[in-house]
């Protein structure tokens, strides 16, 4: 169906537009984040809105492509991207403009365009905001980025107990996968079923092969179990017994699983901690640990990983670990709706152009104050606290209540 | 633990066949609805123990409801998982009830084929997928209903469609000709729902993993075709 000429006013599919009331309350959080990251030592970032396509798409595969809307640069012909994700463009700045040795820990915050969106309600213009930790490669940076998350989480006054932190590892079933010798088409099969959370489809996979050396056994005996190994931390000692031993990305992966739980467990002990070792999400782009943190109602509040390779390309291979999510649909889970309250105007003004009316107006605002101009036949604002009136040739400010302050 | 936790899991099903092949499951692991819903209007049907509730939806329609978390979990035939494409959802179990075959069928008396055959199907993911795989060109024609209908009045060559015992398609002078997949329903889960309610939903996946298995053995012999 087309949209008809006399709907304008219609937005596409998955785009939405913010009035005043959730601005309030998006912009609020905005700043919050950007003063707890500040407080963090994390430096403040913005990347262009558009690139070359080449430079979003570098080391973030296919799913980047469909999600990725393309234009044409009428200067030089170029295919240009508009970016979906800022990640990306974050890891190229910390390899290319800021080229350092030391770690860099970096924010940001700035609209995405999605060309599809990612499930039901989920926005195709997200207001995305995420931090990233350049150059350093252990579990200190990937546990210093998961309570930076969850405590921007927290920003919005979510209860912690409300939280779910969803942690997996791309290592285990690289690791096992690497060790199991499936052919090319099983071993595609196997990947696709995994993602799909399929296990009859990765049983019948795996069952119907051929006999292998025991070693080779074992690991396609732990892939088997790998979609049911997901559930409360205690599920990290049952992958040890299935998957340990097997291959050196499994045990160091596992090592990892174990390290963060317990860091996030001694400052977050309110936080819920789910392990999903079936979890392939972005597999193609992380390198090592994945997190997300829902509510209790299972939305997505943000999520992360380590993704160590992507700089690579960019000219310096840095190890990379981060996190980001939608502004808009976090701060829905803000409970003080202080902002929303906040009044839109304060004092009513008319009569500007009278002798001392615009010193008077001046100062107000300077201290603070929010003044409107009464416009010449426009109704007076709901809003209105207060009147600017003369009396006995002075300026004062007198309260909505009062009788006098009638015009 | 917040309120939205201890409400009930929402368990999506559809009417007929689903329903009545689900049912001596959820009995077996003690969901029991407290109404039949070929006896009420209700589209929301609580166990009777109350720790789930049942929405009776279109069988087409449970993909969608468990991926968005309308529903927490649901029971879907493999051929409609497969045409959602069963993106968001985990696929924990298959219950072994429901079974068919997805089909390629045609008309006994088939003069030789085009070089690009018509193939009219409610599934055109999977048959755009099988033609595919094999190399062959066809055109699709998407259809909701009565496939057999369409190669008889030249609307098609050749239809894809569930087959259980082939009468449909016998009394239609049609007959199958190879078979794209082994059918049977699959135990869904929404993904977010399973990290957040892991503990109540894995109770129920085991239960009913439980309950399939005890007649089950008996029908695997009837799909060793390929």
């Amino acid at each position: 169906m087309n949209v008809s000429p006399s709907e304008p006013w219609r937005l596409p599919d998955g785009v939405d537009e913010l009035l005043p009331p959730v601005v309030r309350r998006v912009e609020a959080l905005r700043q919050a984040f950007l003063a707890l990251g500040s407080r963090w030592g994390f430096e403040p970032v913005s990347p262009p809105l558009i690139e070359s396509l080449d430079g979003l798409l570098t080391g973030t595969g296919e799913v980047m492509q469909r999600e990725t809307f393309q234009i044409v640069d009428q200067v030089d012909g170029r295919t240009l991207g508009i970016r979906a994700d800022m990640t990306p463009q974050v890891a190229r700045m910390d390899a290319h403009a800021l080229a350092s040795e030391q770690p860099n820990r970096l924010l940001y915050t700035g609209t995405v365009l999605k060309a599809r969106a990612d499930g039901i309600g989920a926005s195709r213009n997200p207001q995305q905001f995420g931090a990233e930790l350049f150059g350093h490669g252990g579990s200190e940076s990937d546990i210093e980025l998961l309570r930076l998350m969850l405590e921007t989480t927290l920003l919005t006054g979510v209860a912690s107990e409300q939280l779910v932190l969803d942690l997996g590892h791309v290592g285990i079933y690289a690791g096992l996968v690497g060790q199991a010798q499936l052919g090319a088409r099983d071993e595609s099969l196997l990947f696709d079923a995994m993602v799909r959370g399929s296990l009859p489809d990765v049983q019948q996979l795996l069952t119907g092969l051929a006999q292998v050396a025991p070693g080779v056994a074992k690991a396609r005996k732990a892939l088997l179990s790998l979609p049911e190994l997901r559930g409360e931390p205690v599920v990290l000692a049952q992958a040890r017994e299935i998957a340990g031993g097997i291959d050196a990305r499994v045990d160091e992966a596992l090592d990892r699983l174990d390290t963060v739980v317990a860091a996030v467990a001694l400052t977050h002990p309110g936080v819920r901690q789910h392990i999903d070792l079936c979890e392939l999400r972005g597999f193609r782009y992380h390198t090592g640990l994945l997190f997300a943190v829902h509510d209790s109602r299972g939305q997505q509040l943000a999520r992360g990983g380590r993704y160590d390779a992507i700089g690579e390309a960019f000219g310096s291979a840095r190890a990379a670990t981060g996190f980001s999510g939608d502004l808009k649909s976090l701060s829905e889970l803000v409970q003080d709706d202080d902002a929303e309250q906040m009044p839109q105007t304060g004092i009513s003004a008319a009569d500007l152009e009278k002798p001392g009316a615009w010193e008077t107006v001046a100062r107000l605002r300077s201290e603070g104050q929010s003044v409107v101009t009464l416009l010449p036949e426009a109704r007076q604002p709901d809003a209105v606290t207060a009147y600017l009136v003369q009396d006995s040739g002075q300026w004062i400010v007198r309260p909505a209540g009062d009788p006098d302050s009638a015009r | 633990m917040s309120a939205l936790s201890v409400s009930p899991l929402r368990f999506a099903l559809s009417k007929g066949r689903i329903f009545d092949d689900t049912l001596p499951l959820l009995e077996a692991a003690g969901l029991v609805p407290s109404e039949h819903p070929s006896e009420s209007r209700k589209l929301r049907i609580p166990s009777a123990d109350g720790r789930v509730e049942f929405l009776i939806v279109r069988a087409s329609d449970v993909p969608t409801y468990v991926q968005y978390g309308g529903a927490d979990l649901g029971v879907v035939g493999k051929d409609v998982l497969n045409e959602h494409g069963g993106e968001g959802v985990l696929e924990p179990l298959d219950l072994g009830i429901a079974r068919c075959k997805l089909m390629v069928a045609g008309p006994v008396d088939a003069a030789e084929l085009p070089q690009r055959p018509r193939v009219a199907t409610k599934f055109p993911k999977s048959a755009r997928a099988h033609f595919a795989a094999a190399g062959r060109q066809v055109e699709l024609v998407k259809l909701y209903g009565s496939m057999e209908l369409a190669p008889l009045v030249g609307l098609a060559d050749l239809i894809v469609d569930v087959v259980d015992t082939g009468s449909t398609l016998r009394a239609n002078g049609l007959e199958p000709i190879e078979m794209i997949a082994p059918i049977s329903a699959r135990l869904i889960v929404n993904r977010p729902a399973m990290k957040v309610r892991h503990a109540e939903l894995s109770a129920v996946i085991s239960e009913l993993a439980a309950a399939c298995q005890l007649p089950e053995s008996t029908q695997e012999s009837s799909q060793t075709e390929s």
